[in-house]
C-alpha cells in the first residue's frame, strides 16, 4: 500500500471511531477507542515511511481542488506523526478501561477522535488553509473535552483556554497573512523558497508572531496561564493528549515556520529563544513544585519541559546563524529527542495521575499516601515516569537532557563571545531546573505513593483496570527502550533534522552517543548493563558475606512515644517550605495564622494556618489587562444601551454624516 | 589496570573516611577511633539482623541496593591512577552527576517511605541543598570542560589545560564548596550527629539498620571518594599516569595517595574550624560559590585562560 492509501484508511478509522461514539449501543462504545487505536497504528507505519522515503504530497480525500494537494509530509512531519501515534495507542488502550461508566461517553468519544485527527492534520498540512482549519478544530475539540465535566471550574477553565488559544491563533493568522502577502503563496513549500529574500524587518515580524502564537499553545512563560487551569479539569484520558501531544503541534508549528520556512536568522533570535526557554524551564518548575494538586503539578512541569526543548531549539538557531550546520543539527536533535521523550513520560505520568484520581476521587496529594501498596502497578509505572522526567540514567529523559547539555556546552565553538557565555549559562539553568524537578517528583511520588494514607478514601482504593494498566505499561516500556537504546529514537529524528539543516549527523556509533568534534560520549546501554551486573553482584555479596539474617517488622521510630498518626508525616506543603523561604522574592508568599486561646498566651484552643504564594503573572499581568478590558467594555456600554430608538438614531446620524462628507 | 582501578575506590573509600575522622579527632584534641574503625563497623552491620518499619513499601528495601549500585557505576567512570578508566567512554562528568542524582532521588524517597517526620525532614532538606548545589557544581565543571574541549573526564585529565589559571582556581574553589555540601559535612550538615533539628543525610537514613545501613554507609564513602577523585582529576591532574607501564603506575599511585590525603586533611580542617550554619544561611554560602563558578566561566571566555 502506498502512503496515501494508508493515510486514507487511517482517517476513515477515526471517522468510524467518531461515528461509533454516537451510536446508542453501549457495547459499541469501546469501538470509539478501538478504531483510533487501529488508526494510530496505521499512521505509525505511514509516519515511518515518511521518515524513510521521499516527501509525500498527495491526495488524501479527493473532494475538491483545495483539498487535493493540501496534505504533504516530509520527515519532520513523519517524526511528529510517529510521536502522535505512539501516545494515541497508549491513551486509546487506557480509555477503553477508563471510560467505563463515565457520563456523556458519547461526546467524549466523538471529540477524542476529532482532536487526534486534527492534530495529524496540523503536522501534515501543506498549506495555510488546512493548517488553520486543523489548528482551530484542535482548539474547539479540546475546549469541549476540557468542559466535559459540566461545572463552574471547568466552565471557567474552558473559557480561559478559548480566550488564550485565540490570542495565539490571532498571531498565527497574522504571521500567515504577512508571509503569504510577501511570498505570494499559501503553500509552505513555495513560501520556503521565497522567504529567504524577504526584507529583514518582515522576517523578524514573522519570528516574533511565531514565538507568541505558537508559544501560547506550547505554554511559554508568561503565556502559560491557561495550561495549569485547563489540564487538571480535563478528563484523565484527555490530559495526556493535550500535554504530551497538543503542545508538540505547537513545537512543530514553530519549527516549520521559523526553522524551515524562514531559515537561518540573526543570532539574537536564537539567544531570545534560549532566554525564553531558560525562564520557562526555571519558573515553570518553581511554580510546579509549590502545587499540591497532582495534575496542576504535572501541568506546570509541561511548561518547564517546553522550556528545555526551547533551549535545544535556541542553541540550534544560534549555531545555524553562524553557519555551524553540524552543531545546529546536533542541538535540534536534542530538542526533538526531548520532544518525543516528554510525550512518553508526561503521557505516562498523566495516565498514572488519572488512575490515582479516579481511584481516590481527589487530586490533592495532602489527602493521599501509601498508594504504592494498594496500586502496585500504577505506582511502579508512575515511578518510572518520574525517574524518566527527572532525567535519571539510564532512562530516556537523561539522554535528551545530556544532548541538550552538550549542545549548550558546544557554544564555545561559536564565534560570538555573547553566545559563548549565554549558552553555558543556559546549561546552568538546565542544571537548576533538573535539581528542582528531582525535588518536585520526590515530593509528589513520596506523598502520594509512600508513607501512610492521609485520608480514608486513600486507604481503601483498588488497582486500576487491566486496560488502564496496559496503556501505562506501553509508555513505561518505551521510556526504558528510548533510554537504553538511543539508536531507536535517533533513527526516528535523524531524517527530520536533515530536512531542516540539510546535514547528516553521526549521533551515535554502535549505540554510543557522540558529540560532534569533542571527546564527550555516552552509552546508556553500557551504564544500564553495568547497573544490572553490579546489582546482581551486590545481592550475591551481601548474601554470601552477611548470610541469612532475620528481618523484624516494627513501627517507625517514634522517639519512644507510641502512636504515630498519618498526620504526623511530613506533608507536601512542609516539603517545599525551604524553597518558599529561599525563593521568597519569586513566590512572594503570604501566610494567614489565626490562633484562638482559652487563656492567653498559654492555652491554645485552635490554630488555623493558611498560606499561599502570589501567582505573579496572573496578578500583575493578566488581572490589569482583564480590568482594563472590562473598563473599556463599560465605556462602550454607554453607546450600546439596548434602546432601539437610539440605534436608529445612530444610523440616521451616520447616514447624514456620510451624505455630507461622502460627496 | 584501567579496568580495575575503580576497585581502589570501592575498597579504600572507608579508609579515607577513617582518616578524616582520625585527623578531625587530632585537631580537636581527641585520640579518636582507629582509621580502620569504618571497616569494622561495616563488617559488623552486614552480619546484623534488621528492623524494618511496617509502614514501608518495597522502595525502602530496594533503595540501599540502588544507591550502592549507582555510586559504584559512578566509580567506574572516574580515572583513578591512569587517565583511561573502565567507563571513560560510556559516561562523562554530566552522567556522573546524574548518576549521583539517581542515588539521591531514591534516598529521599526512602526517607519519606516510613511515614515519619524525621525522614521527610531529611528528604526535604537534602533535595533543597541539591537545588542550591547542582547548578553551581555543573557550572564549575563546565568551565573545565570548555577549557579542555569536552566533558569527557579522561580527556580533561590528560589535557592538563590551565591547571593554575585564574578561571580554574575560581572553579576549583566553587567545586570544593560543592564537595563539602555533597558529602554532608560541616558547615552544611554534620555527619556526627543525630540531633533531630539539624540532621540532613542522617535523617533520611534514620530507619535503616543491618545490611541496608551498611550498604548506605559504604555507598556514602564511595561517593565521597569519587568526588575527591573527580576534583583532582579535573582541577589538579598532575602526576596521573597516561600509559600502563609499571613505574608510571607506581608513581601515579603515590601521587594519588598523597592527593587523597590532602583532600582528607582539607575536609578535616574545614570541619574543625567551621561551625555548622543554620539551614537558611546555606543559600548565602552556596550562592556565593555560584557567583565564583559564574565568574570562572566569564573569566575563561573573556581572558581565554
Amino acid at each position: 500500500m502506498d502512503v496515501a492509501s494508508i493515510f486514507s484508511i487511517g482517517i476513515l478509522c477515526f471517522v468510524f471511531g467518531a461515528v461509533a461514539s454516537q451510536l446508542p449501543l453501549s457495547k459499541v462504545r469501546n469501538f470509539s477507542y478501538l478504531f483510533p487505536l487501529i488508526g494510530a497504528l496505521l499512521f505509525l507505519s505511514a509516519g515511518g515511511r515518511l521518515l524513510l522515503g521521499p516527501v509525500f504530497t498527495g491526495t488524501i480525500i479527493p473532494v475538491s481542488s483545495i483539498f487535493s494537494f493540501a496534505f504533504t509530509g516530509d520527515a519532520l512531519s513523519g517524526f511528529f506523526v510517529v510521536l502522535i501515534s505512539l501516545i494515541t495507542i497508549a491513551v486509546s488502550l487506557y480509555s477503553i478501561g477508563f471510560t467505563r461508566g463515565i457520563k456523556n461517553a458519547g461526546s467524549m468519544g466523538f471529540f477524542y477522535n476529532v482532536l487526534i485527527l486534527s492534530m495529524y492534520g496540523v503536522v501534515l498540512s501543506a498549506n495555510i488553509f488546512i493548517f488553520l482549519v486543523s489548528w482551530e478544530t484542535m482548539a474547539v475539540s479540546s475546549y469541549f473535552l476540557v468542559v466535559h465535566e459540566r461545572n463552574e471550574e471547568t466552565a471557567r477553565a474552558g473559557l480561559f483556554t478559548v480566550a488564550m488559544t485565540h490570542l495565539g491563533t490571532a498571531f498565527i493568522i497574522g504571521l500567515f497573512l504577512v508571509l503569504s502577502h510577501y511570498t505570494g503563496s499559501m503553500e509552505f513549500a513555495s513560501m520556503r523558497q521565497a522567504a529567504a529574500n524577504l526584507p529583514q524587518g518582515i522576517r523578524t515580524l514573522v519570528f516574533i508572531f511565531a514565538v507568541i502564537g505558537f508559544g501560547t499553545k506550547a505554554g511559554i512563560i508568561p503565556l502559560h496561564t491557561w495550561i495549569p487551569r485547563a489540564y487538571p479539569v480535563a478528563p484523565s484520558n484527555i490530559t495526556p493528549l493535550m500535554s504530551a501531544v497538543m503542545i508538540k503541534t505547537a513545537v512543530y508549528g514553530f519549527l516549520r515556520i521559523v526553522l524551515d520556512v524562514l531559515g537561518p536568522g540573526p543570532e539574537w533570535w536564537g539567544m531570545a529563544v534560549i532566554a525564553i526557554g531558560a525562564v520557562s524551564a526555571v519558573l515553570g518548575i518553581l511554580y510546579a513544585i509549590m502545587e499540591n494538586d497532582l495534575k496542576v503539578f504535572l501541568a506546570y512541569s509541561s511548561v518547564e519541559n517546553v522550556g528545555i526543548m526551547l533551549l535545544g531549539i535556541g542553541a540550534s538557531m544560534v549555531f545555524r546563524s553562524s553557519g555551524l550546520l553540524v552543531l545546529s543539527g546536533f542541538a535540534l536533535a536534542a530538542a526533538l529527542y526531548h520532544a518525543i521523550n516528554h510525550a512518553l513520560f508526561k503521557g505516562l505520568l498523566f495516565l498514572g495521575a488519572g488512575s490515582v484520581v479516579s481511584a481516590t476521587r481527589t487530586r490533592n496529594m495532602e489527602k493521599l499516601g501509601g498508594l504504592l501498596k494498594l496500586m502496585p502497578y500504577t505506582g511502579f509505572f508512575f515511578l518510572l515516569g518520574a525517574l524518566a522526567i527527572t532525567a535519571l540514567p539510564p532512562l530516556n529523559g537523561f539522554v535528551s537532557e545530556w544532548l541538550t547539555y552538550q549542545s549548550l556546552l558546544l557554544g564555545f565553538k561559536s564565534t560570538s563571545v555573547v553566545a559563548k557565555i549565554v549558552l553555558p549559562l543556559g546549561g546552568a539553568a538546565l542544571a537548576l531546573t533538573g535539581a528542582i524537578v528531582a525535588a518536585g517528583f520526590v515530593k509528589t511520588f513520596g506523598t502520594t505513593f509512600l508513607g501512610k494514607a492521609r485520608s480514608e478514601h486513600a486507604a481503601s482504593v483498588k488497582e486500576s483496570s487491566f486496560w488502564m494498566v496496559l496503556g501505562m505499561a506501553f509508555l513505561a516500556l518505551l521510556c526504558i527502550v528510548f533510554g537504553v537504546f538511543p539508536q531507536i529514537p535517533i533513527a526516528l529524528l535523524g531524517p527530520a533534522v536533515f530536512t531542516i539543516t540539510g546535514s547528516y549527523l553521526e549521533l551515535h556509533q554502535q549505540g554510543i552517543l557522540m558529540t560532534p568534534g569533542t571527546a564527550a560520549s555516552l552509552s546508556t546501554t553500557a551504564l544500564a548493563a553495568a547497573m544490572v551486573l553490579i546489582f546482581v553482584a551486590a545481592i550475591v555479596f551481601v548474601r554470601l558475606y552477611g548470610g541469612r539474617r532475620k528481618t523484624v517488622y516494627a513501627d517507625s521510630w517514634d522517639c519512644g512515644i507510641p502512636g504515630l498518626t498519618p498526620r504526623m508525616q511530613y506533608t507536601a506543603t512542609a516539603f517545599t517550605k525551604p524553597l518558599r523561604i529561599i525563593y521568597k522574592r519569586i513566590y512572594l508568599p503570604s501566610r494567614d495564622l489565626k490562633v484562638s486561646y482559652l487563656i492567653k498566651p498559654f492555652f491554645v484552643k485552635s490554630i488555623r494556618y493558611g498560606g499561599e504564594i502570589t501567582p505573579f503573572f496572573e496578578r500583575y499581568v493578566y488581572e490589569p489587562v482583564t480590568r482594563s478590558i472590562h473598563a473599556l467594555a463599560e465605556r462602550v456600554k454607554l453607546l450600546q444601551s439596548g434602546s432601539l430608538q437610539l440605534y436608529l438614531g445612530y444610523i440616521l446620524i451616520t447616514l447624514i454624516v456620510l451624505l455630507i462628507f461622502g460627496t | 589496570m584501567e579496568y580495575f582501578q575503580f576497585l581502589i575506590i570501592i575498597f579504600f573509600s572507608p579508609l579515607v573516611n577513617g582518616v578524616i575522622k582520625k585527623l578531625k579527632a587530632y585537631m580537636q584534641g581527641r585520640k579518636g577511633p582507629g582509621v580502620l574503625q569504618t571497616y569494622y563497623d561495616l563488617m559488623r552491620l552486614f552480619k546484623k539482623d534488621m528492623v524494618v518499619s511496617n509502614v514501608t513499601s518495597w522502595i525502602f528495601k530496594a533503595t540501599p541496593y540502588i544507591v550502592f549500585v549507582a555510586t559504584i557505576t559512578a566509580a567506574l567512570i572516574v580515572p583513578v591512577v591512569t587517565v583511561r578508566s573502565a567507563y571513560g567512554m560510556m559516561g562523562d562528568v554530566i552522567a556522573l552527576i546524574y548518576i549521583f542524582a539517581l542515588a539521591r532521588f531514591f534516598m529521599a524517597l526512602a526517607g519519606l517511605d516510613a511515614g515519619t517526620a524525621f525522614g521527610g525532614e531529611g528528604s526535604s532538606r537534602e533535595m533543597t541543598v541539591a537545588i542550591l548545589v547542582e547548578p553551581m557544581m555543573m557550572l564549575a565543571l563546565f568551565t573545565a570542560a570548555i577549557a579542555a574541549g569536552s566533558t569527557n573526564i579522561s580527556s580533561i585529565a590528560s589535557m592538563r589545560v590551565g591547571m593554575y589559571s585564574p578561571s580554574h582556581l575560581l572553579a576549583l574553589a566553587a567545586f570544593m564548596v560543592a564537595i563539602v555540601a555533597e558529602t554532608g559535612r560541616v558547615p552544611v550538615d554534620n555527619p556526627d550527629t543525630h540531633l533531630e533539628l539539624t540532621m540532613i543525610h542522617e535523617g533520611m537514613i534514620l530507619e535503616y539498620s543491618g545490611r541496608y545501613l551498611a550498604l548506605m554507609e559504604w555507598a556514602h564513602y564511595v561517593k565521597q571518594m569519587v568526588l575527591f577523585t573527580l576534583a583532582v582529576d579535573i582541577f589538579l591532574p598532575f602526576g596521573i599516569a597516561r600509559a600502563s607501564d609499571t613505574s608510571g603506575l607506581a608513581l601515579s599511585l603515590g601521587v594519588y595517595v598523597a592527593k587523597m590525603f590532602g583532600m582528607a586533611f582539607l575536609m578535616a580542617v574545614v570541619e574543625s574550624t567551621r561551625a555548622k550554619v543554620r539551614f537558611f544561611q546555606l543559600p548565602s554560602i552556596l550562592g556565593g560559590a555560584f557567583v565564583l563558578a559564574s565568574l570562572s566561566l566569564v573569566t575563561y571566555i573573556m581572558m581565554g585562560k
